[in-house]
C-alpha cells in the first residue's frame, strides 16, 4: 500500500468547484457530525487521531484547537495558512484546486470548535489563478448556509473570506501573516504573547495549515481509528508529499507514514530520471535537511527523520541526482533565504549577507579556512539567536549537509590533515 | 483631590544569575535584571519606545534557551543567566555581524565617543571585525535640519518607532527585506520633500551616527572670521540646561555663565539671550490672547514657538492655522529686533549684522529659512546651530569649558526674566503667559508665580485658573507628536474647549529637543532627561534671575517705550508676527 486516498478521497470524484457534487460525494458530513455531537466529541476524535500540524511545526492539532478554544475574546479568528511558500511544496495547491470545499468545511469546523466567528484563507499571491475559484466556492457556501449566520440552522455563525499574500516567504509564519493581513510588511513579532493570544488585530488567532484542515474533515468523517490504520505509532495517519526534482513522476502523493525515502522515489515517483544515480534529497522545504543517497532507506516518519537530523516539514521532497553538486544546490537554497529573510533581526539579516559571501567563495573554489570558520559562527548565531523560526531553521540544510558531506565544508588541506589522522 | 486606586499587583519570583528577584507580572527579564543590579547590554531597545527584540544583543539564557530579554516577560520560577561564556560569545558574534554592515569610520564620525555601538564593542571586548563589510553609501542631506547616512544605519528601528509612535509624523519606515532592508522615507524620497517636521527626535534617539543635524558650524566660523560682519549670537533657554553634558558635567547643571564666556572666546561681537525675546513673546502673545478673549476668538489660541509643531500643524491640521498665535518664535523675534532696533541704536547697517542662534532644536534650521521670516528681504536669523554644534565649536577652539569663569550676557538683549528662561521646558510658555496675563487683568502684581499644574513631564496637562472673578482661564499644555495628535483631535471634534494651548513638538519641550546632547539609552533607563534638564531652568527662574515676569523685565519695558510702542502695535506686527502655510 504505497499511495493511499484518505485526505484525497474526493480528488477527481468531482471537479472541485461544484458544491452539489461535493455534497453528493459525502461533503459536509463532518460538519453535520459536529453539529450533532458537539465540539467536545469532535475534539476528542481529533485528539485520538494523533494528528500533528502539517504546516511544519508538527504541533498536536487537538491540543492547538483546545488552546484556541480556551482564549476568551469577543472576536477571534481562524486563519487557513495557504501561503505555501516552502520551495518544492505544492500540496496545498492541490487541496485548494481539487477539493476546496473540504478546506472550507475544515474552516467552519475549526471555527465552531474554537468558538471563533471569523475565518480567513490566506492564499499565497502566486496562486492568483485560483483566487476567483476559491472566492466563488466561498460564495456558494454562503448561498447554502454552510457559511454566514446560523450555519445550517445551528446557533453558530462563521464568516469566511480570502486574503491574498504579496509574495513573501516569511508570511507563512503566524505573526508575519497577521502583520501582512493588517496591511504591514510581513515581519514576525516577538513571542510571547503568541499568535493564539494576540494575533491578527491583536486578537486571538488560530493559524492552521490547509492540509491539517482537510485532514480534520476526513478524520471526523471516518473516525480516528481509520486514520490510525495508516502510519506508525508515533506518526499516525497519512501525509501529502510534494516530490520534485530529478524523478520521472514528480507530483503530490498521499502516503502512509513509514515508507522509506527510496520507496517514495522509486515506487511512487518512478525513480530517478534517465537512469542516473541518486545523490541526495532535501526533505521538508528550503529549511529542510539534506539526506544522502546512502541513507534513503530511512523511513519517512517524524521519529525516523528526527534521528537523521531532519523533519517532515512541509512534506516536500526534492531529489538530486549525481549530476547535481550539493554546494551549488545549497547556494541556491541560501540565495532563496537571502531573498526572503524579512530583515528584522540581526542573525537572519546579517547572517544571510555573510552566507552569500561565503557560499560565493565556497562554490567558486576560493574559500579560505577563515570562510569555513565564519560559516560555523554564522550558522551558530542564526540557528540559536534568530527572532523567528525561519531564521532558526534556515541552518538545517547546511548543518545536515555538513553532517553527511563534511569534506565539502573545509579546505583541502584541513580535509587531508583530518584524513591522515584517521 | 486625587483618588488613588489600589490594585493588587501579581508578583513573580525568578532567579537571575543566582539572585532571587521578585517583580510584578509582565515585567521583562531586562527590567527585572536591572532591578537586581544586573545590566544586560542592549542596542535596539529604547526605554518606553522601542521593544523590537530585533538586534538580539540582549540575549540571555532563560530556562536554558537563548531569548531576547527586552521582550521576554518574566515567569514564575524562571532561571535566567546573563553572563555565561556561551552568551558572551553569542553577543560578540552578533555584534560582529552588525559591524559588518556598518561604516565604522569612528574617528571622523559625529558620534565618536558617544556611540552606543562603539561603546558596546568596547564593553563586550570585541577585538576584531571578522566579517566581510558591506554597507550602503547613500546619504540624504537635502533637509536643512536632518542628515541621514545609510552607511552608519544598523536597522535598529529606534528612529522608525520614534517618528511613527512618539511623534506620529511617520516619515520613516523599513523598506525592502533581508540584507537590503533599510530605513527610508516613503518612496525613497528625501526627508526634505516630505512632511518631516525636522524635530530631530530621530537624531537624539539614534544609537549611532546614521542620523545627525545638518552641520552649520562652517558658516559660523566663516562669519566670525569676516571682519566686515558684526556677528551676534543668541542662545535659547534650553541650551544652558544641557550644554554642560557635552563637557562631562552632570545632567541638569546650568552652565549659563560658562556658555556666555565660551561664546565670547569664540569671537562673537555680542552675546545675547533668546530669553529676552521670550519675554517679548509673552508681551505679544499675552496681548493676542487678551484681544482674542475680548473679541471672541478664534479660541483656543495655540502657541507658535515650536517650529516642529508649526510644520506638524501646517501638514496635519491646517484647519487649526487660524488658532495659531501669529507671533514669530522667540528666535525670530530676536533676529528681527536685532536687525532693526539694535542696528538703529548702534548705527549698524542690518546687512552687516549676522545673527547666529544656538538652539536645542533642529527644526530651527528650517525655520530660519522660511521666506516669510524676513523683514524687507533681510532674514531675521542667518544661521541656526544646535547645542551639539556649539559644543563642537568650543572643543574645536580648544576652549577649556569647565575652567571658564562665569560671564553675564551683554546688556539689554541679554536681559531676561525667569518667565523667559522656563520657555525651555514643557509648560514654561504657559506659565510665563499666565504670570503676565494675570497681572494685566487684575491690575495687580501677583506674588504667587509658580503654576505647578502646567509643569512636569505628563503628556497632556490641563488646568483651570481663576484669573479674575469673571474669567476662569482653561488651558492645556501638550508636548510630543502623539500627545499633540490626541489633544488636537479632541479640540477639532469640540470634545474639549480651551482658551489657550501650549504646544511643543518634542517630548518634554525644548530641553529634550532634537538639537540637544545625545544621551545613551543606558542613561535614559536611569534618568528622565526631560525632568532633569528642566530642573536647571526652574532653578534659574526661582533663584538666579531678578525678575520672574516678562513684563517686569526693564529692558523689555524700555523696548516698548522707546521703539515698539504698545504690544501688537503696527511696528510690532511688522517685525514680530508672521503667517503660516497650508502644506496638506
Amino acid at each position: 500500500m504505497k499511495q493511499v486516498h484518505f485526505i484525497t478521497e474526493l480528488f477527481d470524484k468531482y471537479d472541485g468547484r461544484d458544491l452539489l457534487a461535493y455534497l453528493n460525494a459525502g461533503g459536509f458530513t463532518a460538519l453535520k457530525k459536529l453539529l450533532d455531537t458537539g465540539s467536545e466529541a469532535v475534539l476528542a476524535e481529533i485528539d485520538a487521531s494523533g494528528l500533528q500540524g502539517r504546516g511544519g511545526a508538527a504541533y498536536p492539532t487537538g491540543k492547538k484547537l483546545r488552546q484556541a478554544r480556551a482564549e476568551k475574546a469577543a472576536r477571534k479568528f481562524v486563519v487557513c495558512n495557504a501561503d505555501e511558500g516552502e520551495p518544492g511544496t505544492f500540496k496545498d495547491r492541490e487541496l485548494l484546486k481539487r477539493n476546496i470545499y473540504q478546506v472550507i468545511e475544515g474552516m467552519v469546523i475549526a471555527g465552531i470548535c474554537t468558538q471563533s466567528q471569523e475565518g480567513i484563507i490566506y492564499v499565497r499571491e502566486e496562486y492568483t489563478n485560483m483566487h476567483d475559484e476559491i472566492r466563488s466556492a466561498i460564495a456558494e457556501c454562503y448561498k447554502h448556509n454552510y457559511l454566514g449566520k446560523g450555519v445550517l440552522g445551528s446557533p453558530y455563525n462563521f464568516d469566511l473570506k480570502l486574503f491574498s499574500g504579496a509574495g513573501s516567504y516569511v508570511c507563512g509564519e503566524g505573526f508575519a501573516m497577521c502583520e501582512s493581513m493588517e496591511g504591514k510588511s510581513g515581519r514576525p513579532r516577538s513571542k510571547p504573547p503568541y499568535v493564539k493570544q494576540e494575533g491578527f488585530l491583536r486578537l486571538p488567532t488560530l493559524v492552521i495549515n490547509t492540509e491539517t484542515l482537510s485532514t480534520i474533515v476526513s478524520i471526523i468523517k471516518h473516525g480516528a481509528d481509520s486514520f490510525r490504520r495508516y502510519g506508525t505509532e508515533k506518526s499516525p495517519g497519512t501525509k501529502l508529499i510534494s516530490i520534485s526534482g530529478k524523478v520521472n513522476r514528480p507530483g503530490v502523493y498521499e502516503i502512509p507514514f513509514g515508507l522509506t525515502i527510496r520507496e517514495i522515489i522509486n515506487d511512487l515517483a518512478g525513480g530517478i530520471r534517465n537512469g542516473k544515480k541518486g545523490h541526495f534529497v532535501q526533505i521538508g522545504g528550503a529549511s529542510g535537511g539534506i539526506l544522502p543517497e546512502r541513507l534513503w532507506d530511512t523511513r519517512y516518519t517524524y521519529e525516523d527523520l528526527a534521528k537523521a537530523g531532519l523533519s517532515v516539514g512541509s512534506g516536500a521532497i526534492v531529489v538530486a541526482d549525481e549530476d547535481n553538486s550539493l554546494l551549488d544546490y545549497l547556494k541556491v537554497v541560501q540565495d532563496f533565504f537571502r531573498h526572503e529573510s524579512c530583515g528584522k533581526c540581526t542573525p537572519c539579516r546579517e547572517g544571510n549577507r555573510q552566507l552569500r559571501f561565503i557560499f560565493e567563495r565556497i562554490t567558486n573554489g576560493t574559500a579560505t579556512a577563515a570562510d569555513y570558520a565564519n560559516l560555523e559562527i554564522v550558522l551558530d548565531v542564526m540557528g540559536k539567536a534568530s527572532l523567528c523560526g525561519s531564521g532558526k531553521t534556515e541552518v538545517v540544510p547546511f548543518r545536515t549537509a555538513q553532517r553527511y558531506f563534511p569534506e565539502l565544508f573545509m579546505t583541502k588541506e584541513t580535509y587531508a590533515a583530518k584524513k591522515a589522522v584517521v | 483631590m486625587q483618588t488613588v486606586l489600589l490594585t493588587i499587583e501579581k508578583k513573580v519570583s525568578l532567579t537571575i544569575d543566582n539572585k532571587k528577584v521578585r517583580v510584578p507580572e509582565g515585567t521583562t527579564v531586562l527590567e527585572a535584571a536591572k532591578k537586581a543590579g544586573i545590566h544586560i547590554p542592549t542596542l535596539c531597545y529604547l526605554k518606553d519606545i522601542n521593544k523590537a527584540g530585533a538586534c538580539r544583543i540582549c540575549l540571555v539564557e532563560a530556562n536554558g534557551s537563548l531569548q531576547a530579554s527586552c521582550v521576554l516577560p518574566v515567569s514564575e520560577g524562571m532561571v535566567v543567566k546573563t553572563n555565561t561564556p556561551r552568551i558572551r560569545q553569542m553577543r560578540k558574534n552578533i555584534l560582529a555581524l552588525i559591524l559588518a554592515n556598518h561604516n565604522s569610520s569612528c574617528p571622523t564620525c559625529v558620534r565618536n565617543n558617544n556611540c552606543e555601538l562603539q561603546t558596546l564593542a568596547k564593553e563586550l571586548n570585541l577585538r576584531e571585525e571578522i566579517f566581510e563589510k558591506e554597507y550602503s553609501h547613500h546619504i540624504d542631506d537635502f533637509s536643512p535640519s536632518v542628515v541621514r547616512d545609510d552607511s552608519k544605519c544598523i536597522n535598529c528601528g529606534r528612529c522608525v518607532n520614534v517618528c511613527n509612535d512618539v511623534q506620529t509624523v511617520g516619515v520613516l519606515g523599513f523598506v525592502h527585506r533581508s540584507d537590503r532592508t533599510k530605513v527610508a522615507p516613503v518612496y525613497d524620497k528625501s526627508l526634505a520633500e516630505l512632511s518631516c517636521i525636522n524635530c530631530g527626535q530621530c537624531i537624539v534617539n539614534c544609537p549611532v551616527g546614521a542620523l545627525r543635524e545638518k552641520d552649520n558650524t562652517d558658516l559660523v566660523w566663516e562669519a566670525l572670521a569676516d571682519e566686515t560682519k558684526h556677528v551676534v549670537v543668541q542662545t535659547a533657554p534650553a541650551v544652558r540646561a544641557a550644554l554642560g553634558e557635552e563637557f562631562g558635567l552632570p545632567m541638569g547643571t546650568s552652565v549659563t555663565g560658562k556658555m556666555v564666556a565660551a561664546l565670547r572666546r569664540l569671537g562673537f561681537d555680542k552675546v545675547f539671550d533668546t530669553d529676552f525675546a521670550a519675554d517679548v513673546t509673552i508681551m505679544e502673545e499675552g496681548t493676542e490672547l487678551l484681544n482674542r478673549l475680548k473679541n471672541g476668538g478664534p479660541l483656543p489660541l495655540i502657541t507658535s514657538c515650536s517650529p516642529g509643531w508649526i510644520k506638524f500643524c501646517e501638514h496635519k491640521y491646517p484647519e487649526l492655522i487660524p488658532h495659531l498665535s501669529t507671533c514669530k518664535s522667540p528666535q525670530n523675534m530676536m533676529g528681527a529686533l536685532l536687525k532693526s532696533h539694535y542696528a538703529k541704536m548702534n548705527g549698524l547697517d542690518p546687512k552687516d549684522i549676522v545673527v547666529v542662534s544656538v538652539m536645542p532644536c533642529t527644526a530651527k534650521k528650517f525655520e530660519v529659512q522660511r521666506e516669510e521670516l524676513a523683514v524687507d528681504g533681510i532674514r531675521d536669523v542667518d544661521i541656526s546651530i544646535t547645542t551639539r554644534e556649539l559644543a563642537r565649536m568650543i572643543k574645536e577652539a580648544r576652549i577649556e569649558f569647565n575652567e571658564l569663569a562665569d560671564e553675564p550676557f551683554d546688556e539689554f538683549y541679554g536681559d531676561s526674566s525667569g518667565a523667559g528662561v522656563i520657555f525651555g521646558a514643557t509648560g514654561g510658555v504657559m506659565e510665563a503667559a499666565i504670570r503676565t496675563v494675570a497681572d494685566i487683568l487684575t491690575g495687580q502684581d501677583i506674588d504667587e508665580v509658580n503654576y505647578e499644574a502646567v509643569r512636569g513631564v505628563e503628556g497632556i496637562k490641563e488646568a483651570e485658573i481663576q484669573i479674575t472673578p469673571d474669567l476662569k482661564l482653561k488651558v492645556a499644555v501638550v508636548h510630543g507628536g502623539a500627545n499633540i495628535k490626541t489633544l488636537m483631535e479632541k479640540v477639532l471634534s469640540g470634545e474639549t474647549q480651551y482658551h489657550f494651548i501650549e504646544v511643543m513638538a518634542c517630548p518634554g519641550g525644548c530641553v529634550n529637543g532634537g538639537g540637544q546632547p545625545i544621551v545613551p539609552d543606558k542613561v535614559k533607563m536611569e534618568k528622565d532627561v526631560r525632568a532633569e534638564r528642566a530642573k536647571a531652568l526652574y532653578y534659574e527662574d526661582s533663584a538666579v534671575l531678578p525678575w520672574r515676569k516678562s513684563h517686569k523685565n526693564p529692558s523689555v519695558q524700555r523696548l516698548y517705550k522707546e521703539f515698539l510702542g504698545e504690544p501688537n502695535s503696527h511696528l510690532a506686527h511688522e517685525l514680530l508676527h508672521t503667517h503660516y502655510v497650508n502644506r496638506q
